[in-house]
């Protein structure tokens, strides 16, 4: 069935690119509106980490922010209006097993947040000085965050029986833990408490081991955020896939 | 080795007026190459049947095989002898006519599939179309275009749900000289519609469902053949005394008496004469599966 498989990937990343104005284009220019408006008002006054301008600082963050959100984006939008429109009966009807469905829509997530990711990357990194301290990391976090925000994307795609219903799990869910994980900031510069709630959003590890790699810095080791991403995902995919396996919300 | 076996399905739905039984202990054979038709009332279940040997919806006890496998525990292989189509008109708004069909193969893992897409195409008067996206088609071209998505993995049992409904003569025809060539060709085929006439011509055997449990299951000759033989049809503008009324099929001006004989057909005009019912256009016909229907639902009720 690995055909089966491709194919379904190959048909994903096809419909986000059909309208990559809206699906690439757009998340790029939201990332670099931050960037213009949070860096011309804090480049002189905020410095996380010695040496370190705030724009520099910022533009991991960004990258890695509309990462996340792309990749969370893409299969759970696919998903739900395939549910709306009725369109899914075509793949329910065809012989893919529940891992070539969680393979296909994670795989495509993953492309959607890389391709953004370098696009916001490719606009924003002129403006300011950067380097690749230690690039390996970069390239493991961005993956791992966007196949685990593509499973949390499918999650909610089987759950979600309206389009309102996935803006509540987008709104309320994934856009305060990406903002609340130190896009914008050192988690350290925190009053305690927030410190320790920031320590408990999985997001947080996956955009300070993604920094490290840039300026081989970071707020906590690389190798325990890569275990709490690991293990986030390994929880999520094992969720994900029991949903799909059991039929939830597909099979009636 | 039957192509369709439905052994002792039920499905029962938690409601909140306590449970729906939607399908109660339906069990039957289809044969491999038969054209089978499967009727009923809205609400009578075909559809839930449908979707339990599709994998759509799970039944609550009893099993279906497809070509000898199970569709719950060996679904691939149960899903690659299958070609589903769907009731609703549904389609993917991002891709065209044979993008569409390319895609369908894939998931069944058929490779360079052209040559049959270009067939399925040209069979069911959508070359023209091949390049158009899905959005830009008439509800009757995305009928057909569903039709083609059923059949792209070459499936040995073909399943229609309602094909035809609302959909023009010129595509029925079309539909029904395409499907009956794959049938002759080897094709298993399951038809469900609301068309009795259709169903008639069609299929070489009927199964009727009613409330969920299966009502008659027999060759469509010999379920015509077993009932009501002969029909007194006429038209009357006249209000019918009630003892005629109680035992006729009444299509707005059009009467239907079943008579088995000659003097039935006598005694019945006799009751007309006397009523003084005016009758116009008088003739004595065969029973058709529509008489034969009603006759089923209704419990000898012509």
């Amino acid at each position: 069935m690995m055909r089966g498989t491709g194919t379904l990937l190959g048909k994903e990343v096809h419909r986000f690119w059909k309208v990559g104005f809206q699906t690439v284009g757009a998340p790029v220019l939201t990332a670099v509106m931050y960037l213009l408006i949070f860096g011309h008002v804090l480049e002189n006054r905020v410095q996380v980490f010695p040496g370190i301008g705030y724009t520099s600082f910022l533009i991991p963050g960004l990258v890695m922010m509309s990462v996340l959100q792309n990749a969370f984006a893409n299969s759970s939008s696919s998903l739900v209006q395939s549910k709306i429109t009725g369109n899914l009966v075509f793949l329910l009807v065809s012989p893919l097993s529940h891992w070539a469905w969680f393979t296909a829509y994670v795989g495509a997530s993953v492309v959607r947040g890389l391709a953004v990711g370098a696009g916001v990357f490719a606009v924003t990194v002129w403006f300011a000085p950067f380097h690749l301290a230690e690039p390996w990391w970069v390239l493991i976090f961005a993956t791992l965050g966007a196949a685990m925000l593509g499973s949390l994307g499918l999650m909610a795609g089987l759950w979600a029986e309206k389009f309102d219903q996935m803006a509540v799990f987008q709104n309320f869910i994934i856009m305060p833990m990406t903002f609340l994980s130190g896009v914008f900031y050192s988690v350290h510069s925190l009053p305690p408490l927030w410190l320790t709630v920031s320590h408990l959003n999985p997001f947080f590890y996956m955009v300070d081991g993604f920094r490290r790699g840039f300026f081989g810095v970071s707020d906590v080791s690389p190798w325990l955020s890569l275990a709490v991403v690991g293990g986030s995902f390994v929880l999520v995919a094992g969720l994900t896939l029991h949903l799909l396996r059991s039929g939830y919300k597909l099979r009636s | 080795m039957a192509a369709v076996r439905f052994a002792n399905i039920t499905k029962t739905y938690a409601g909140a007026r306590g449970t729906l039984r939607a399908l109660d202990g339906v069990s039957f054979d289809i044969e491999q190459g038969e054209f089978f038709g499967l009727l009923g009332p809205n609400g009578a279940g075909k559809t839930t049947l449908i979707s339990i040997l599709a994998g759509l919806a799970r039944a609550s006890s009893g099993s279906v095989t497809v070509m000898g496998h199970d569709v719950v525990t060996d679904f691939a292989a149960a899903r690659m002898a299958l070609g589903i189509v769907p009731q609703e008109l549904v389609f993917d708004p991002f891709f065209t006519v044979r993008e569409a069909l390319r895609i369908q193969s894939g998931y069944f893992g058929v490779r360079s599939n052209g040559p049959w897409i270009d067939e399925l195409l040209q069979s069911l008067g959508l070359a023209d179309k091949a390049d158009a996206n899905m959005r830009q088609l008439s509800g009757g071209m995305k009928r057909r275009v569903l039709v083609a998505q059923a059949l792209v993995h070459r499936p040995p049992v073909i399943v229609l749900d309602e094909p035809t409904a609302g959909v023009d003569v010129e595509l029925r025809q079309t539909l029904w000289q395409f499907i009956a060539r794959l049938n002759r060709e080897g094709h298993t085929v399951l038809l469900t519609t609301h068309y009795l006439e259709e169903a008639e011509a069609l299929c070489g055997r009927i199964a009727m469902l009613k409330q969920g449990r299966m009502v008659a299951l027999d060759r469509t000759s010999a379920l015509l053949a077993g009932t009501v033989s002969t029909m007194l049809r006429f038209k009357t503008d006249t209000t019918l005394p009630p003892a005629l009324a109680a035992v006729a099929r009444i299509t707005g001006r059009i009467v239907q008496l079943k008579a088995q004989d000659a003097a039935a057909v006598e005694q019945h005009l006799a009751a007309l004469r006397s009523a003084g019912i005016n009758v116009e256009d008088l003739e004595i016909g065969r029973a058709d599966l529509e008489d034969v229907f009603l006759e089923i639902m209704h419990g000898g009720r012509p």
